[in-house]
């Protein structure tokens, strides 16, 4: 390296400004472009003095990995710089600046807890679908945007599932921050997207009690103790934190990966349907367990070397799908109905593992206020609801894996793909009603969904031919006017 | 500039004709053969011919050591190569002999490096089967890639700006960002005859100016090529591995 950065240096057209921040391992550079007419910063890596293996490794991870990012949870990456002259990566600024601040007022009142969660659970699970695992999630990696996507920065640590590893074999201690760092990243695997998930629910942790599960190690010896030791629970340290909240949390923390949420997106869905988070004995936790039961653990941890990780980050996220079933509760969609549920039950058998979560649509109009109650005075929402219960009866998955959500929308094939997209779902099912008049006139619910869901979508049918159908089964029924 | 390489052809018609037709629906600007063109299949004629007329039209091709020895060279091998190679020299033509012995040892172009097998001393023909194995190869160039084949099981290997020389594990199918703070160096898998358990013909794709590499594989008609080695009465290992890719 033949330059080192300073306030009015000129490196390809970047002019650096102001110094914003000195890490231990970089340094943090408002910079102008003529060509870039937005707010941009530059990172270059403070490289000591001969050659600093760690630092330059780092570095090289994140230019490796950055550039293939994209969205609204990464810095988008304008130019790199080689170690020629000056290694650096020039990326926009993020105008919501650091997280960090806010997580400093931990313990934050509860429904910003929540709302905070998700929004860092959203930005996690994008960047796995980009088959990237940050492995250094901390709240000093967390920036926001004005908009409110928090943005992942520092990839130094990270982990891409279809590129080399270069840091695979560069160190043999275990890399990442203490205070969150997974029992089986501190047992060096590189390759589980499950280990951010422990990192989230280290951070929600602290977020709800404004103290780290396990303080603030600062030896190996200390991040070992969580293998065998289980924290506070949160509701011990503030009671009102939710039985819903803690079970997320602590499942979060579960020692091994294949106790935890297996995707982000798991996570998320539970962050955003808590009435449905079946609680278990996690939940309803007030004191840490007793030393006998940790003896017993630490008995079997203290000789483990690894837990299994998945094939790919991609497998990982496959394994474990969401899978909205959009249901007809109509009359005339009765049969239609029957048959999906017995599509439902074949998915099961090929993804035992998947969440299923029912939805049904009830179509409200465009303008105007709409009726939330039949002509019986029934609560429509509440009747619904009942139905979708009864109809998915038949399905066999713990509580945890089966929810079931009425929508309301003018448009019921644009409210199963808000739904879909907002959840974070992998699969669609739904029914198709046959060929009718009707549907020529007020087009197919299933088709718009097909053409316009960001994920598979699978179509049921009803065989034509058979026994006389009743005339067009509408998949989303209208409310009576 | 994206460039096709190929190596290992080892007289495999369909093979050889299976990847120049992926290579020409990916859309390169140019060919490179590493070597090895004949010598062990059962089409040596054919595939001397194709390459000559690649050679021809701007491509790359550097010679390797069953081109050196079907040339007439002497050349150390194992009895299966031997065998194979008098069958290969007798349905060989003047003009064939001349193509392959006017090949250079290495080429370069793009700051690339083509060579058949180790980049130190390339006419002892020495296997680059490991990261130490390519620190020779490392030392005796500054190209910053090398590319090369003869083993026919693909490897990936970096040195870094300390001069530590790596083996990089990497999925096929996939670009492999070249990052350019490292020299890099790639082993070829072999068109046709493949030795690492998929009987599918592998090859590599560059672009330099994205500083990609991407390993590549070819399903071909491995059926009628084994086939044509049994006809041809070549020994029958030489089929027996083109099926099993091993």
């Amino acid at each position: 390296m033949q330059l080192r950065p300073h306030e009015g240096l000129q490196i390809d057209g970047f002019t650096l400004g102001e110094k914003l921040h000195t890490g231990g391992f970089a340094t943090i550079w408002a910079v102008t472009h003529p060509d870039h007419d937005l707010p941009m910063v530059m990172k270059v890596p403070t490289i000591l003095d001969g050659y600093d293996g760690p630092t330059i490794v780092g570095f090289e991870v994140e230019q490796m990995i950055m550039p293939r990012l994209s969205g609204p949870h990464v810095p988008k990456v304008i130019a790199t710089g080689g170690f020629d002259v000056m290694p650096y990566i020039v990326t926009e600024m993020i105008d919501g600046g650091s997280f960090l601040p806010v997580f400093q007022k931990a313990p934050l009142p509860l429904s910003d807890v929540i709302e905070i969660a998700a929004r860092m659970v959203a930005a996690v699970a994008d960047l796995h679908r980009q088959h990237v695992i940050h492995l250094d999630l901390k709240p000093e990696n967390f920036l926001q945007r004005k908009t409110g996507e928090m943005v992942m920065v520092d990839f130094g640590l990270s982990r891409h599932d279809q590129l080399p590893d270069l840091l695979a074999e560069e160190f043999t201690i275990p890399m990442g921050t203490y205070p969150y760092i997974a029992p089986e990243q501190y047992l060096r695997c590189r390759d589980d997207p499950r280990s951010d998930l422990f990192a989230l629910g280290a951070m929600l942790y602290a977020l709800a009690t404004g103290r780290n599960p396990w303080g603030t190690p600062e030896t190996l010896r200390g991040v070992r103790k969580r293998l065998w030791r289980d924290p506070e629970p949160p509701r011990a340290i503030r009671p009102e934190v939710p039985e819903w909240l803690q079970e997320i949390i602590l499942r979060a923390l579960s020692v091994d990966p294949m106790r935890r949420y297996q995707t982000a997106a798991q996570m998320a869905f539970d962050l955003s349907h808590p009435q449905q988070v079946a609680l278990t004995a996690r939940a309803h936790k007030v004191r840490r367990d007793g030393w006998l039961q940790v003896f017993d653990r630490w008995r079997v941890m203290r000789k483990i070397r690894r837990f299994t990780a998945p094939v790919s980050v991609a497998a990982q996220l496959a394994s474990v799908p969401i899978i909205v079933v959009a249901v007809d509760l109509s009359p005339q969609g009765e049969r239609l109905a029957e048959v999906l549920l017995r599509a439902v039950k074949r998915m099961l058998t090929i993804e035992p593992d998947a969440r299923i979560a029912c939805v049904n649509v009830i179509k409200t109009a465009r303008i105007g206020l709409d009726q939330g109650t039949d002509d019986q005075g029934n609560n429509l929402h509440v009747v619904r609801l009942v139905q979708l219960k009864a109809w998915a009866g038949g399905i066999d998955l713990p509580d945890h894996r089966l929810t079931y959500t009425v929508l309301e929308g003018p448009d019921p094939g644009q409210a199963i793909i808000d739904y879909a997209t907002a959840n974070g779902v992998d699969h669609i099912m739904m029914g198709a009603r046959g060929h009718s008049t009707t549907r020529r006139y007020l087009g197919s619910v299933s088709a718009q969904v097909v053409a316009e869901a960001h994920c598979s979508v699978t179509v049921i049918r009803l065989r034509e031919g058979g026994a006389a159908e009743p005339a067009a089964p509408p998949l989303v029924e209208a409310v009576p006017a | 500039m994206r460039i096709a390489v190929l190596t290992d052809i080892h007289a495999n018609r369909e093979a050889f004709e299976a990847v120049l037709a992926d290579v020409a629906a990916h859309g390169v600007d140019r060919i490179a053969l590493l070597g090895d063109i004949v010598g062990y299949g059962p089409d040596p004629g054919w595939c001397c011919d194709q390459a000559t007329a690649l050679v021809a039209g701007g491509a790359i091709c550097v010679r390797g050591n069953h081109d050196n020895a079907a040339a007439g060279a002497a050349e150390a091998m194992s009895t299966l190569a031997r065998k194979a190679l008098d069958w290969t020299r007798d349905r060989l033509g003047d003009g064939h002999v001349d193509f392959l012995a006017s090949l250079p040892l290495t080429a370069e172009a793009e700051g690339v490096l083509f060579v058949h097998a180790s980049a130190s001393h390339p006419e002892d023909w020495s296997y680059v089967t490991s990261d130490t194995k390519a620190i020779p190869s490392f030392r005796a160039t500054t190209a910053r890639l090398i590319l090369c084949g003869h083993v026919h099981v693909p490897l990936l290997a970096s040195c870094d700006l300390g001069g530590m020389v790596r083996e990089q594990a990497f999925r096929s199918s996939l670009p492999i960002p070249l990052l350019p703070s490292r020299r890099w160096l790639a082993v070829v898998g072999s068109v046709g005859q493949p030795r690492d358990g998929v009987a599918q013909a592998g090859w590599a794709l560059v672009d330099t100016a994205r500083a990609e590499l991407t390993f590549r594989r070819t399903p071909y008609d491995v059926q009628t090529t084994a086939a044509k080695v049994r006809a041809a009465g070549l020994p029958e290992d030489l089929a027996v591995r083109l099926l099993q890719g091993k």
